[in-house]
């Protein structure tokens, strides 16, 4: 059977009654989509955004409990003992509040730094020169990311005021910069150096230790030697260590947030299931309209394999334009999400890649063709006389 | 007059392929939105909960969390000095002293270690929260002895009677499982204040108190003047209050979810306005002969809605069926609040599948008020005349 010589056929078919078609599509587009953005969803939180070489060679190292616990500074000199290590640098998680904590919206990640270092560690981020400087020359300092500068409507020379917790200081910041950063992250730098100030001021006699060690590697292929490396060091000391890639680091994150995966799989599947039953129930209702005409079919010559191939033309071609209208409508989705104050910041990264997309509308091809089966034999199946017999 | 909803339900009946299709849909998309609601109640039953009403967490200025905050033992001696504390069958006041860390064990979802609340307290702390022993005995003073809530004896191989834990210079051997009710509790690990504040060089500090006031008229003297005192340098806040705010941590679960359930929701209207427009082209003569009766436009209009509606209805029921399993299931979440796991179930209530009836209902409206339009508006002759 040549497929294009009956494409006219299956195109006039698929839209003969209108209503249903454009119902039966919008269905399995909004279904579609919701599964593409299921797929981009699972991409953005379990591998980011697409991997830099700078990125690569990142890597992060805390105490092996939590963020909040501190790691000693003698522990700098030691890593950089380790071969394959290329820079050091600390990153010190200051958790505090700014305005009221009771609000979710005024949480964000906010580091103390070493400026200088700052931009060698993360050349992604893009900032003013003159900005830089400034963040680099004033001890109260800090830099702000697009995404959270955006939220709060700051502008270079905000003041910025985060009370301590887990320190007993508050820093009376100074937005010195904003920079644009690929991840949408919600976060702050400020100079480490200006928040040891004010420990010393208020008596904190230990000021040696950070949270968070940024390590930078030679190569992307020493990473897994040198994270192994770092945490065989410290492995018996009071302060054992959890070293890993920026990407593992941020894959911590996101298990936190609870078995995700399973959620996504469980909902992916139910969808899927759901775009069945409708695509299904469609096309045996335009079938059983049609008892008489596929009679009538037959009568002018329509083999029963003609007539199968047709209908399940008609189901894949409905539920292809509802896949690819599908994967359009999560694009806009993915873009409007890329500024929405929504509680997972990990979301605003998410995108419609064409793998996603090739596999969505292989989904719905898929879909379109078993759901049209049943029908589709039984009206192939079903003898002349019965057909042109039936009324209903 | 009305017609009556037995001729829908046999309409139904007589589609059944097409009704059940319809039906699982929408019971799917509810399943979801169930789904949803009961892991949001369940952790927000295990807060909710948590903590007496008559209780109060003291924390360092500027603290949120216990985690973060630090109490000298000066600042505690003036506390114990204040009035309108409640006291205990032994004549003590009701104050607890309690030094909190985080150790990291394995679990059944995270083999690479996930963390968990440790809370070093005395036999007075155990007692403010009414915890009772399940299985074992309580940890004894000058041991390094440990117990822990039941949700960790569930969810952590590790963390069992007889077996030993590492944290802090060395092993802790477990002695015992409690349960603290329905609350966050369950999810911590206790040991005695002296010996884990030793192993964490934390004796000359602790994290928080927490202390009973006397009766609810002294609560928020006590609150104030343990608040207004410089010299403390403490906040207060109640204990309830403290574990009500930690339910934000669900908030990213929930959203996806919600997000999802609205825009299958959306599909499945599509799907139901679907099934009842053929509903309607199949019963053009039916309506008719109905009109010819004497049944208005408007008793037409209310008939096939009520048919949408029951449509609906069996899949939201569908839809509760299938969540209902998931209740008393056990998953954890981590809060950021004290960077560890907090273990809950899943709770399918009257009012979360009453939620996704009414759920399944709406999508029953918006899916049939358009067909049933398109059904009152036909005109008797023309109606008879298709086939």
């Amino acid at each position: 059977m040549n497929v294009i010589n009956y494409l006219p056929l299956i195109t006039k078919n698929s839209f003969r009654n209108r209503r249903r078609s454009a119902l039966t599509i919008g269905s399995l587009m909004v279904s579609l989509c919701l599964l593409v953005l299921l797929m981009a969803m699972y991409k953005a939180l379990f591998y980011g955004s697409e991997q830099t070489p700078a990125q690569a060679v990142r890597i992060m190292m805390r105490h092996k409990v939590s963020l909040a616990q501190p790691l000693p500074l003698a522990y700098e000199a030691k890593i950089r003992q380790v071969p394959g290590v290329k820079a050091v640098t600390v990153r010190q998680w200051f958790g505090g509040t700014y305005r009221d904590a009771r609000e979710q919206r005024n949480f964000f990640a906010r580091f103390g730094v070493r400026p200088r270092d700052l931009f060698i560690a993360y050349p992604e981020y893009v900032i003013p020169e003159e900005q830089k400087q400034a963040f680099e020359r004033e001890r109260t300092g800090c830099v702000a990311s697009k995404a959270l500068a955006d939220k709060f409507g700051w502008q270079p020379g905000e003041r910025i005021t985060l009370v301590g917790d887990i320190f007993p200081t508050t820093l009376e910041l100074k937005l010195a910069g904003v920079f644009e950063e690929p991840n949408k992250f919600e976060m702050l730098y400020f100079n480490w150096d200006y928040l040891r100030d004010g420990l010393k001021a208020a008596g904190t006699l230990d000021l040696d230790f950070t949270s968070q060690y940024l390590v930078l590697a030679d190569s992307p292929d020493n990473v897994p030697r040198v994270v192994k490396a770092i945490d065989d060091t410290f492995d018996n000391s009071p302060f054992p260590t959890r070293t890993e890639s920026e990407q593992a680091f941020f894959l911590s994150f996101v298990s936190f947030l609870g078995n995700l995966k399973l959620f996504l799989l469980a909902i992916g599947g139910a969808v899927t299931f759901t775009i069945l039953l409708v695509s299904a129930n469609t096309l045996s209702m335009s079938v059983r309209e049609r008892i008489r005409e596929v009679g009538v079919l037959k009568t002018l010559g329509f083999t029963p394999g003609t007539i199968f191939g047709v209908l399940l033309g008609e189901g894949m071609m409905v539920a292809f334009i509802g896949g690819v209208l599908g994967c359009a409508l999560a694009e806009g989705f993915c873009v409007m999400l890329r500024n929405a104050p929504i509680p997972m910041p990990q979301l605003r990264v998410m995108n419609v890649t064409p793998l996603i997309v090739s596999i969505s509308l292989l989904i719905a091809l898929l879909v379109g063709l078993l759901s049209a089966m049943v029908p589709a034999a039984g009206a192939a199946r079903r003898p002349i006389l019965d057909s042109l017999r039936h009324t209903g | 007059m009305a017609i009556p909803i037995a001729y829908n339900l046999r309409n139904l009946v007589v589609r059944k392929t097409t009704t059940l299709m319809t039906a699982v849909g929408v019971g799917l998309t509810v399943a979801v939105l169930v789904a949803d609601l009961a892991l949001v109640e369940g952790l927000r039953t295990a807060f909710k909960a948590t903590g007496h009403p008559l209780q109060l967490v003291v924390m360092r200025k500027g603290s949120n969390a216990e985690l973060n905050s630090a109490i000298t033992r000066e600042a505690l001696q003036i506390l114990k000095a204040k009035p309108g504390f409640a006291v205990n069958g032994v004549g003590e006041a009701m104050i607890s002293p309690e030094t909190l860390t985080i150790v990291n064990l394995p679990s059944v979802d995270s083999p690479d270690g996930m963390n968990l609340t440790t809370r070093a307290l005395s036999q007075a702390g155990v007692e403010m929260r009414g915890a009772k022993i399940l299985q074992g005995r309580w940890f004894q003073p000058g041991r390094r002895e440990v117990v822990v809530g039941k949700s960790v004896a569930k969810r952590y191989p590790n963390a069992q009677p007889g077996k030993l834990v590492r944290f802090g210079r060395g092993e802790w051997e477990v002695v015992g499982v409690f349960d603290a009710g329905e609350s966050a509790f369950n999810s911590e690990i206790w040991g005695e204040l002296n010996q884990v504040g030793a192993d964490f060089n934390r004796q000359d500090t602790v994290s928080s108190v927490l202390v009973r006031a006397g009766d609810s008229a002294t609560f928020q003297a006590l609150a104030n003047s343990l608040n207004d005192d410089r010299q403390l340098g403490v906040n207060v806040v109640s204990e309830r209050e403290y574990y009500e705010r930690q339910t934000s941590a669900g908030a990213p679960l929930q959203f996806i979810g919600l997000l999802v359930a609205v825009i299958m929701a959306v599909g499945s209207s599509f799907a139901a306005m679907n099934t009842m427009y053929a509903a309607v082209a199949r019963r053009a003569k039916e309506i008719g002969t109905l009109r010819v009766l004497g049944f208005s436009r408007g008793s037409i209009l209310l008939s096939f809605l009520i048919e949408s509606l029951l449509l609906a209805l069996i899949g939201g029921v569908f839809g509760c069926l299938i969540a209902l399993p998931l209740n008393g299931v056990t998953t954890g979440i981590g809060s950021f609040a004290t960077f560890s796991e907090i273990a809950f179930d899943f709770r399918v209530s009257p009012s979360t599948m009453g939620a996704g009836i009414i759920f399944a209902l709406v999508v029953g409206v918006i899916g049939g008020l358009f067909p049933a339009g398109s059904a009152a508006r036909k005109e008797i002759l023309t109606a008879l005349r298709e086939i």
